[in-house]
């Protein structure tokens, strides 16, 4: 499913050039579920902006569903980050002047779907995901937690077969963290691949796989 | 992406930076209202002067005796000719013509007309019943002239407004008997007041059949023809086939002019165009550089949306996508801006027309089409920059907190 070789990614700060990346070798099959730990700077953030697309490599090559990534145009990668990929931030990211609805259905708007089509879809998620009341309003109206199920529900409306969580729950209180820890693992349990970035040693943990980075290296991978 | 959805996102991003996309609203406004005013006032300025120029009738010419040329001698004057009078066979001859509608010949003179007790120096026009058409007349009361053979000598008047009222005063003039020099002659009709006209005003007139007139002053020439051409695009035709048919009936001799008021007219039309060009010009470019606060509102929004539109691109949103997105904002501005600019500018120039009723104050409709073409090119053409760096944005960056 996933497939890097020899990903290097070098940052410019000042003039001084920082490898964030050192030489990632990693396959990752479809519907594993995979934790992504180690410390602030290891580089774990930027793998996975790598691995969705948001990010490319200084050098290396990345294939997803045996299609080489790292040639395709702007318009292609947007393409794929539409519709093979969902993400979803520490901070959520949702646009304060729409609704939790219009926010879900944003990749469809994006993708051309008829609006009958968005609503019906984004109606049936904010619906599973305990929202129906919800989906009319703005995200400042939402509390964290309702904020993140939003996200969770934008990042999986056009039905990705990877799922890419960024310190999902590090803005939640901890019964938040728990429902959003729940749907994405219900989420892998209908076979989306799952990769989740934390600090949450708790939650890293519960991934049959779970990768360690340390200075941009992947220092542990274990399974089990 | 579908149109409608595009141009509903980029109307509730507007909607997030109200006092600035006002701002741009407004000067929009100003510059697309300021080119429809001030064409309309160019135009208003160009209909004042047609309209004054129509009103001496639009399709007339002039021919009078005499050649008149500009610099050097003529030949006539060489050889020690006078040129020859204009005489009512002359003016009958014209109506051959094809392109010729209409001949009213003139002559003038002033005789003592009584009336009663009363009597007053007049004016006296002869003319025939073309002359009615010709220079628009209209009748208060009565008749104008009867038609018929101009060589007939009917002892009957027409009386201009002044004329009737201190002749007349209270009474009815239509079907009394007049003096006019040493003959007597029936008021057949009054006419409206019309004013200044040819240098004379007409109100104070009596018109009698020209056989009459050349009659009662004893002669047999005439001051003026005036033609009418059959139409506006007959005019120069007109004139050519004037001249030749007076050129033949003269032995040959080019002893008379002709003038056509369009000439003048054209002039006053051309330069008059050229003004409202320039002005409306000039105001374009007012609207053009509104285009650099587009660009500055366009900027902010750019910066101040980062979040935003990495998260568009981090659900898909391609380049292209965002830029379309911010220059469908800007057009959708333009378009608010533009509609403002023109109602502003549509009550101006009502306003115009109705503080100067004269002016026919009303913008052109390619001064309307460009203020708002303008309005939409400048609005594009100034977010293309913003667009792009919007579209170029790191997705990264622009999601990270930092």
């Amino acid at each position: 499913m996933i497939s890097l070789l020899g990903i290097e990614r070098v940052f410019l700060v000042g003039d001084q050039p920082v490898r964030a990346l050192r030489g990632i070798d990693l396959e990752i099959g479809a519907g594993e579920y995979v934790s992504l730990m180690g410390p602030s700077g290891s580089g774990k953030s930027t793998l996975l902006n790598i691995v969705g697309l948001l990010d490319r490599a200084s050098a290396g090559s990345y294939r997803l569903d045996g299609l080489d990534v790292t040639a395709l145009s702007d318009e292609q990668q947007a393409r794929v980050r539409r519709e093979k990929i969902g993400f979803v931030f520490q901070f959520f990211h949702l646009i304060a002047r729409l609704s939790a609805q219009h926010n879900v259905e944003l990749p469809m708007l994006l993708a051309g779907i008829p609006a009958a089509e968005r609503t019906r879809r984004s109606d049936d998620l904010l619906r599973r995901y305990g929202l129906a009341e919800r989906a009319h309003h703005k995200p400042e109206q939402l509390s964290g937690g309702q904020r993140q199920r939003v996200a969770i529900a934008r990042a999986t409306v056009m039905r990705p077969p990877v799922l890419l969580a960024d310190e999902p729950t590090g803005n939640l209180d901890r019964a938040s963290g728990q429902e959003v820890v729940r749907i994405l693992e219900d989420l892998h349990g209908a076979g989306t691949t799952l990769i989740v970035v934390t600090h949450d040693p708790d939650l890293g943990a519960r991934a049959p796989r779970r990768l360690r980075m340390v200075d941009g290296r992947i220092e542990q991978d274990l399974r089990g | 992406m579908r149109w409608h959805d595009a141009t509903r996102f980029a109307w509730g991003g507007l909607r997030g930076f109200r006092s600035r996309a006002l701002l741009m609203v407004l000067s929009m406004a100003i510059g697309v209202g300021a080119v429809v005013v001030l064409t309309a006032l160019g135009e208003g300025a160009r209909g004042y002067v047609v309209n004054q120029f129509s009103a001496l009738g639009t399709n007339l010419l002039i021919v009078f005796p005499g050649r008149t040329e500009t610099g050097g001698t003529g030949t006539g004057m060489l050889v020690g000719q006078t040129p020859r009078d204009l005489t009512l066979e002359d003016a009958l001859a014209l109506t051959r013509a094809p392109g010729i509608a209409a001949v009213a010949p003139l002559t003038i003179g002033t005789a003592l007309m009584t009336y009663g007790g009363r009597s007053r120096e007049t004016i006296v026009l002869g003319t025939s019943w073309h002359w009615k058409d010709i220079r628009g007349v209209e009748m208060q009361s009565g008749s104008f002239l009867p038609a018929g053979d101009a060589r007939a000598a009917t002892p009957v008047c027409v009386i201009g407004r002044t004329v009737r009222d201190e002749l007349f005063g209270s009474e009815v003039a239509v079907g009394r008997q007049v003096r006019i020099g040493d003959r007597r002659y029936r008021v057949i009709g009054v006419m409206t007041p019309h004013g200044e006209s040819l240098g004379f005003n007409m109100d104070e007139v009596v018109i009698v059949p020209v056989a009459a007139a050349q009659a009662l002053f004893d002669i047999s020439t005439l001051l003026r023809i005036l033609v009418e051409a059959r139409s506006r695009s007959d005019i120069p035709r007109a004139k050519a086939q004037a001249e030749a048919i007076l050129q033949e009936r003269h032995d040959g001799e080019r002893d008379v002019t002709v003038v056509t008021q369009d000439a003048v007219l054209e002039t006053f039309d051309r330069i008059l165009r050229a003004l409202t060009l320039a002005v409306g010009g000039i105001a374009g470019i007012s609207l053009a550089v509104s285009g650099i606060l587009v660009m500055n509102v366009m900027l902010i929004a750019v910066s101040q949306r980062r979040q935003e539109i990495g998260l568009l691109k981090a659900v898909g949103a391609t380049r292209a996508q965002i830029r379309v997105l911010f220059l469908i904002e800007a057009l959708l501005l333009a378009m608010l801006g533009a509609a403002a600019g023109l109602a502003l500018g549509l009550a101006g120039s009502a306003l115009i027309r109705r503080l100067y009723p004269a002016l026919p104050a009303y913008a052109p409709s390619w001064a309307i089409a460009a203020a708002l073409l303008t309005a939409a090119l400048t609005a594009i053409v100034f977010t293309l920059l913003p667009a792009r760096r919007a579209a170029r944005l790191d997705p990264v960056l622009a999601l990270s907190r930092r």
